[in-house]
């Protein structure tokens, strides 16, 4: 858990932004938004990058496959654009926000592990120009995110 | 099957009867009955059903129904080959063999590995939105987790079974390959029992690179066994839609009236890998070697 924060500290320095600090549980990154099927975006202007979540990572178990999107494709928010496969089982990854893929990592083709090791920084999915972006703000904040994946989480 | 019962909860009310919906209150002196209907699921049973048309089907079902389903077919038509979403040819058949012989490969859209079917395989998939197995979260090994448990029931008995780095076995031998899909808010876990098999198809598949660790070093023939060796086949059909039923209320439906239940465009990944695709995979493997 202390070499989790420990890894955490370090991206959130890299990004220049905070970290929550959640005790055992999964690590969320402050000025990220987060969608309910577990993607994180980071705005820039009107690109955005997607990924992920720690907590997804973490229930999905190892990574052995991502199924990226062509570039050029449209997304959509809330519908599917890949999948990611681990355990027998592929998992589809939906758009936090639409727009037009603009670029996919084409390392997690050889490393698809980076989703779990680094589910924040080498393990982002795609990059999209925005088209609409106020559907940010559908999305949660850190702490609503936090809170919903315990309330999930003490459901089962 | 009918509509399961909860445990009755007893308090103090005034004298009424009232009768509404799925769910009914029965208040009489002193009680009260909270009845509550389980979750439906609709059952299909089919027969030789060619296993592209089965996962056709099933995907059509995961994405474009919002109904839970249970999918039994008793035997496909020809020997086929399964990879799951990653496979490559290349690496997981002896390309040769499979070109030579003319042997369907198909990719499905499921994760999970590589299995060759036939007359004596049977297929037991289950489709369900998360709300209505609210025990399981929509991640693989919970998914797993309650698949075990509803086949420990249908096995209750039978020596030695046991869903064991994600395969099911009798003791340390691997008769049903099992994979999954997760979408937003739903799951399949599907499953290709080996009933039987003919060992010579076996000869198609290679050694894969990930096994589980109880496999060893064994060849395909010594990893295996036949579930006839057992179980009844119709015995194991039978326990096992019972099995659900303890779950979901029963609902038979007939093939022909698929539609009804699936409108709507829908993502389609699983398909037949061509033949030129085929060679390719040959051709890479020479390379290689």
């Amino acid at each position: 858990m202390a070499a989790r924060f420990l890894w955490a500290s370090r991206v959130a320095s890299h990004l220049r932004i905070s970290i929550a600090q959640r005790g055992f549980a999964s690590v969320v990154l402050k000025d990220l938004k987060y969608a309910e099927s577990h993607e994180w975006v980071k705005i820039d202007g009107n690109k955005a990058t997607f990924g992920i979540t720690d907590h997804a990572q973490d229930h999905l178990g190892d990574v052995v496959y991502v199924e990226l999107p062509d570039l050029g494709r449209s997304v959509s928010q809330g519908e599917s654009f890949g999948a990611v496969e681990s355990v027998k089982a592929t998992s589809d990854i939906n758009s936090p926000v639409s727009g037009k893929v603009v670029e996919v990592n084409e390392v997690l083709s050889e490393s698809p592990g980076l989703v779990n090791t680094s589910p924040y920084e080498d393990g982002w999915i795609i990059k999209v120009e925005l088209s609409d972006a106020e559907e940010a703000k559908k999305l949660m904040d850190s702490d609503k995110y936090s809170k919903f994946c315990e309330e999930e989480d003490a459901k089962h | 099957n009918q509509s399961k019962f909860p445990a009755l909860s007893v308090f103090r009310s005034s004298p009424r009867f009232l009768l509404s919906g799925p769910c009914f209150d029965l208040y009489s002196k002193g009680f009260k009955m909270s009845i509550s209907r389980a979750p439906l699921m609709n059952l299909v049973r089919l027969k030789g059903t060619p296993i592209l048309e089965q996962l056709h089907l099933e995907e059509r079902l995961l994405r474009a129904s919002t109904d839970n389903w249970c999918i039994v077919n008793d035997g496909t038509n020809v020997p086929t080959i399964v990879m799951g979403m990653s496979g490559k040819p290349s690496q997981l058949l002896e390309v040769g063999p499979v070109i030579k012989d003319r042997i369907p490969v198909i990719k499905r859209f499921t994760g999970g590995g590589t299995v060759i079917v036939d007359k004596s395989t049977l297929f037991v998939s289950l489709i369900c939105n998360k709300d209505d197995v609210p025990s399981v979260q929509p991640y693989p090994r919970s998914v797993m987790a309650w698949s075990g448990s509803l086949y420990g029931e249908v096995f209750e008995g039978v020596d030695g079974f046991q869903l064991r780095e994600n395969d099911y076995v009798f003791g340390d031998r691997k008769f049903g390959g099992n994979a999954q899909s997760i979408i937003r808010n739903r799951w399949i876990h599907h499953t290709s029992f080996l009933w039987d098999y003919n060992v010579r198809n076996m000869a198609y598949l290679k050694l894969p690179s990930k096994v589980p660790q109880y496999r060893l070093e064994r060849d395909h023939t010594e990893f295996v066994c036949r579930m006839k060796d057992y179980i009844e086949r119709s015995d194991f059909v039978e326990k096992t839609v019972k099995a659900v039923g303890k779950q979901f209320a029963m609902k038979e439906v007939n093939i022909e009236d698929i539609d009804s239940y699936a409108k709507g465009e829908h993502v389609k990944s699983t398909r037949l890998l061509t033949m030129e695709e085929l060679q390719e995979a040959m051709a890479s493997t020479s390379q290689s070697a």
